[in-house]
């Protein structure tokens, strides 16, 4: 039996068919849930294995994206999220997803710090939406998601608000000593971008490109692994390139939870 | 007692933000380099009453982001946000006019009883400047805000604090008025028509008039309303179906009689070729809202292309946002699902000096920027990749800018149900309707004028695409589930067009009363004609209307029954007990006169004051200046700026992306699409043609060489050329000058004659006719006549796709195609004349004299063929057509798109020819070594040139057998094609 993968889709997701297409690559039964079926309860989070957060516009960006999805994170849901992610079972942010993961407070997570916004995803250093390939790093060992991936990822970005900041520098030296840091911007040789744009296409602080929660079974990332699962979407496999596929890490995702 | 309103100010933490830079760097450009800073800042204001605490939350929770931004309520002094004392400095404030859609706002009431907080009962959103600099002037001021802060069409600004307008609450409002129109003469008849708005002439006023006395009464201004708009050049594309007769001045006077009028553009030669054609394949032409054609065994795709020219001009976001929008409610009135979005785009020059612009029109940056944030939001917000497109400039696009914005639609074959039935409900699902773009389709009928910005404010559409989004949702599962018999799309002319068009087979009932309205206070006519955007009509069998509201629920998308299909023959509509309207089918879809047009086509090459004259031998360093030169021309230049503020990777199809190569950033032909959800291996190719250059010269050859471009760069991705159909749009002059038209006649015909040489049959198009600017000067401002074919093919296999960057050094390059001295229109011209130095060079050695502008050549369809014979062999590593700026260019781009060099010789004693003559039918092919004896035996017989070599080093060399014409490394040449985008 495939492990079930629910995928949330709130007014303006989007990418929610790509990421069920590598779900089911991986491995997984994805099923698309919108959020109204959720706040009716006609489906249940906790009846899954695998929670997604799909990019996409919820609410159409209004008062910053992410914003308002993770609002009704925080209102309608906390409880059957927080104990999804209590129990250990997997769940993943993409673009969209990881703004309102992060602007709920469910990422980073640190716990000391749960009042207190510490951490968000704000507009691009370019000012500009941007659509482009980047290569990610993953570097966590704690995190489900990355830690067996032996080489670089090669996926596009495509976000206007993707800028991972920080309320000061010490958060930073929290996020490196939990192991945290999940993946980074990287050169095309897998070397950290440096914050230099275009290889980090948003200016995040240490090229953060996706973040997990202390326990490292939360992951929101900003680039779309989703968009690389097949040889023919590299954007150079007219010139013969191959690897660096998204869906390495949607199989890692549900082998964790087929054990 | 009224609610107090509090307003929160929220800016960004580090300074300068990237919002601010961009004002400033705007603000220069536009003349006013006195500002030294600008920062920018939201204002959210917030009706009701509200504790302390309550303010707290909305500030920290909804309102601001206290990570990287700074909040402040006004009126709380200690302030960081307002101005320091002693910096000199003045606060423009711009909030939207009433009744101007304010989605973010709407969420905040929302959002704030979420987080538990009632007291909010209304909000609205708003903008706040704070500007410095040295000896500012007031003047300078109102610049900054009427040329970049604030469009006077949707907002208000100050000098200082503003607090926004709430629309007043109104009274529903029954008011239908009768207009008397029986009694009138015809001068009366005319000036009722200039009144209303209504773009009629007086044959059409009297066929109304004869209508009514036959009926004996007057219409009510609901009737009339929807005459107007359902016989406007936009709905029923009157010069189109018209009769024209022609003159033409290239026949000696003898010869003037025997040419015989031309009855329907349309039929003539658009539809005409399609029959001719007779593909198997196509499935629906010039019928459906949108062309079909056959996919595979299990889908069909469909494609369309509108314009948004008329509501760009005045309010580019928004004109180009709805633009987006209404060509996705094309496809969704087919059925399908919308997969790729297409956006080709004509701008004025960015660089014009603003005083010179005609009053009342936008700077070109200004509407740019708009136009362009307008697709991005619309595209990328409803998750549609938009992969494919072009951005021309041209000083005759500055009071007219063109927005074309196609749409891709993947559906199951045989699942769009044409026909409602009597009995059928009449649902609305979608947004609800308010006064936004009321009489568009005649107001993009019309020539405008410096009041139009002013008077046509309210046919400004705001567009919203998270409620399109969830129409898409409803409506791909409604039709799966087979819930309805028809559907279509609100366009111009809003329901009634949409209901109109639907039961112009049967007859409909429909009460206004019961539309769902934005705000109360709209009268009939206004229901009836508004064109709120993001609507959908369908005909569903009362049985089917729980399941319907279901879905609804499930996406948040509204549904409300407005009436049913009857089978009488007639409309007829009611403001709930009252009968507003009451029309045959018969007279409201058959009754308007054809017109009657004079054209006259002459030879446009006389009366162009460019001629091409050049010199042969040229020494070497003009070459290279002039191929740079090229490379940097806004046409020609790289687009990767616009290109990646779009997604064009959602949904995962998109295999050939718009920047292609070794780093992603090399110009791609065409498009590959391989749609997520269908099997096998086979792809959908997207191309466009266009050359507006070559119009304002040859509108004949124009259309062949647009026709040629888009087939050529679909072949050039691996398309099957045999597989290939067209899309035609027409955007042109006013139509009622014989010239004008003779222009549009001439086009026409080449596309009918291009069609049939390569056997590519037209499946949908459309015309916008009337992109003219009567300035303030009384100067009319008329674009040049211009015509986009855009194409769609397939391709077998996504995998074998080609793109255009060189692959390996060693290989072989080879030239397809004849090149001939035709530099009519060329970029060559362009170039040479914006270079003076060059150009007294070039005359002193006049040699020749040309203007002609490319034409077809008729080896070109086997040409093709073999073509994509050789990469179905994999014969083929690299391929990229010859366009603006002839083989010199490709090759630079090709050297570009791979990081490589390549070393061509001409055999040529005409380099100028040989360089950048733009013949049509022309392709650069890299073939290995090893694969050239079989490439050659699969174009044996057909024009075929091997010029060289790719080499490692990072050189472009083109030479003659005796001399260097062409030296420049890679670098210099990226360097040119990449420097207009690093100066904005």
């Amino acid at each position: 039996m495939p492990p079930r993968a629910l995928i949330l889709h709130a007014t303006g997701t989007n990418r929610d068919h790509d990421v069920a297409h590598a779900l089911e690559l991986a491995g997984a039964q994805p099923e698309i849930v919108p959020l109204n079926a959720l706040r009716e309860r006609r489906a249940s989070i906790l009846r899954y294995q695998l929670l997604v957060i799909p990019g996409g516009f919820s609410y159409a960006d209004a008062l910053g994206a992410g914003r308002l999805l993770g609002l009704d994170l925080k209102t309608y849901f906390a409880e059957e999220v927080r104990a999804f992610i209590e129990s250990g079972r997997p769940v993943l942010g993409i673009c969209n997803g990881f703004q309102a993961l992060v602007k709920s407070g469910f990422l980073p997570g640190l716990n000391a710090l749960h009042n207190t916004p510490y951490a968000t995803l704000t507009f691009n250093a370019s000012g500009r939406f941007e659509c482009r390939w980047v290569t990610l790093t993953p570097r966590s060992m704690k995190c489900l998601w990355t830690r067996n991936l032996r080489e670089p990822l090669y996926c596009p970005v495509a976000h206007g608000e993707g800028n991972f900041t920080l309320a000061n520098a010490a958060l930073l030296a929290d996020l490196h000593a939990n192991d945290q840091i999940a993946l980074i911007y990287a050169n095309a040789d897998g070397s950290p971008a440096g914050e230099q744009y275009p290889a980090n296409p948003n200016g995040s602080i240490a090229d953060i490109a996706g973040v997990c929660n202390p326990q490292g079974n939360v992951l929101g990332l900003m680039p779309h692994p989703e968009n690389h699962i097949l040889a023919h979407q590299h954007p150079r496999f007219t010139r013969g390139e191959r690897g660096g596929l998204g869906l390495e890490l949607f199989r890692n995702g549900v082998r964790y939870v087929k054990g | 007692m009224p609610l107090p309103l509090h307003c929160l100010i929220v800016r960004p933490r580090r300074l300068p933000d990237p919002r601010s830079r961009r004002l400033l760097h705007d603000a220069h450009a536009l003349g006013l380099t006195r500002i030294t800073s600008i920062v920018a800042a939201d204002l959210y204001f917030i009706e009701g009453t509200l504790t302390a605490a309550e303010q707290l939350r909305l500030e920290a929770e909804l309102l601001s982001d206290p990570v990287a931004q700074i909040a402040e309520w006004r009126g709380h002094q200690s302030s960081i946000i307002s101005h320091q004392p002693g910096n000199r400095s003045t606060i423009i404030e711009v909030v939207l006019k009433p009744g101007v859609a304010d989605p973010v706002a709407e969420q905040i009431v929302r959002a704030a009883k979420e987080l538990g907080i009632s007291g909010v009962t209304r909000a609205a959103t708003g903008q706040r400047y704070v500007v410095r600099g040295k000896r500012l002037r007031k003047a300078d001021l109102h610049a900054l805000a009427r040329g970049l802060l604030a469009n006077g069409v949707i907002q208000h600004y100050a000098l200082g604090s503003l607090t926004p307008h709430f629309p007043e609450a109104a009274a529903a409002n029954a008011r239908v008025e009768t207009i008397a129109l029986r009694e009138l003469n015809d001068d009366e008849l005319l000036a009722l028509s200039r009144e209303r708005r209504a773009a009629l002439d007086l044959a059409e006023m009297q066929a109304i008039q004869r209508y009514f006395r036959a009926e004996g009464r007057d219409p009510t201004d609901v009737e009339f309303e929807m005459i107007a708009q359902t016989w406007s050049e936009h709905c029923v594309h009157k010069t189109f179906k018209a009769m024209i007769e022609i003159r033409d001045w290239r026949l000696s006077a003898n010869l003037q009689s025997p040419i015989s009028p031309i009855n329907s553009l349309l039929r003539t030669y658009l539809k005409a070729a399609t029959d001719k054609i007779a593909a198997p394949w196509v499935r629906s032409a010039f019928v459906d809202n949108a062309g079909i054609i056959e996919f595979d065994d299990e889908y069909e795709v469909s494609f369309k292309v509108e314009t948004h020219n008329h509501p760009s001009a005045i309010e580019p976001f928004g004109g180009a946002n709805t633009g987006v929008g209404g060509v996705i409610r094309d496809i969704l009135g087919v059925s399908a699902k919308p997969i790729a979005a297409t956006d080709v785009l004509c701008f004025g020059p960015q660089d014009i000096d603003p005083k010179s612009l005609p009053e009342g029109v936008l700077h070109p940056r200004r509407v740019r920027s708009g136009v362009v944030a307008g697709i991005e939001d619309y595209g990328n917000k409803i998750g549609l990749p938009t992969v494919n497109g072009a951005i021309l400039y041209d000083p005759g696009y500055t009071a007219n800018p063109l927005v074309f914005c196609g749409c891709v639609g993947l559906a199951p074959k045989g699942k769009h149900p044409r026909g409602p039935r009597p009995g059928d409900r009449i649902l609305v699902l979608g947004g609800r309707t308010g006064r936004d773009g009321l009489r568009g389709a005649t107001f993009s009928s019309m020539t405008m004028d410096a009041q139009t910005g002013e008077v046509a404010g309210a046919s400004v559409q705001i567009g919203d695409p998270i409620t399109e989004k969830g129409l898409i949702e409803v409506i791909t599962r409604a039709r799966d589930e087979g819930l309805y018999h028809a559907i279509t799309d609100c366009g111009a002319g809003g329901l009634s067009s949409a209901v109109g068009e639907m039961a112009s087979a049967c007859g409909a009932e429909v009460d206004l009363s019961r539309v769902r309205l934005k705000y109360a206070g709209l009268a009939p006519w206004e229901i009836w004609l508004s064109e709120a955007q993001e609507r959908m009509v369908l005909a569903a069998p009362p049985d089917s209307l729980d399941r319907l509201q279901a879905l609804c629920a499930l996406f948040d998308v509204e549904l409300t029954d407005i009436g049913a299909f009857t089978a009488t023959g007639r409309l007829t509509v009611r403001y709930g007990d009252t009968l507003v309207l009451d029309l045959a089918n018969e007279f409201l879809h058959e009754g308007i006169p054809q017109r009657r047009l004079q054209a006259e086509i002459r030879d446009w090459r006389l009366a162009s004051a460019q001629s091409s004259v050049f010199n042969l031998h040229s020494p070497p360093s003009t070459f290279n200046a002039t191929l740079l030169a090229l490379l940097a021309h806004p046409n020609i230049a790289s687009k990767a700026d616009v290109i990646r503020v779009y997604d064009h990777e959602v949904q995962g199809g998109t295999v050939v992306k718009p920047l292609t190569g070794a780093q992603n950033d090399g110009p791609s032909d065409a498009c590959v699409l391989k749609p997520a959800g269908t099997k096998g291996m086979r792809g959908i190719v997207l191309s466009n043609g266009i050359n507006p250059q070559y119009g304002k010269l040859d509108p004949y050859r124009m259309a062949l060489s647009a026709v040629d471009e888009a087939i050529r760069n679909a072949v050039a991705v691996g398309a099957d050329p045999e597989r290939i159909a067209l899309l035609d749009n027409f955007c042109w002059g006013d139509p009622n000058r014989p010239e004008t038209l003779g222009a549009l006649v001439e086009a026409a015909r080449g596309c009918h004659d291009a069609a049939l040489h390569y056997g590519a049959p037209f499946i949908s198009g459309k015309d916008s006719l009337n992109n003219e600017y009567l300035g303030a000067d009384g100067q009319r401002h008329a674009i040049p006549g211009t015509l986009l074919i855009s194409a769609i093919g397939l391709i077998e296999d996504v995998g074998q796709a080609v793109t255009m960057d060189l692959k390996a050094a060693g290989d072989v390059m080879y030239l397809l195609g004849e090149t001939r001295p035709e530099f009519g229109g060329s970029h060559f011209d362009i170039v040479r004349d914006a270079q003076p130095t060059d150009k007294r060079r070039h005359t002193q050695h006049a040699i020749r004299n040309t203007q002609h502008v490319p034409d077809l050549p008729p080896y070109a369809p086997r040409l093709y063929r073999a073509l994509h014979a050789a990469m179905r062999a994999g014969l083929v590593r690299a391929c990229h057509d010859l366009s603006e700026g002839g083989l010199a260019v490709a090759a630079a781009e090709m050297c570009i798109g791979g990081r490589l060099g390549m070393a061509l010789t001409l055999a040529t004693d005409d380099p100028i020819t040989a360089l950048f003559s733009e013949s049509n039918g022309r392709l650069l092919v890299e073939v290995h070594p090893s694969d050239c004896a079989a490439f050659e035996q699969v174009l044996a017989g057909l024009p075929l040139a091997r010029l060289g070599m790719v080499t490692g080093g990072d050189r472009l060399t083109l030479t003659t057998t005796t001399e260097t014409l062409i030296s420049l490394t890679t670098t210099e040449l990226l360097t040119a094609w990449q420097s207009p985008i690093s100066n904005l």
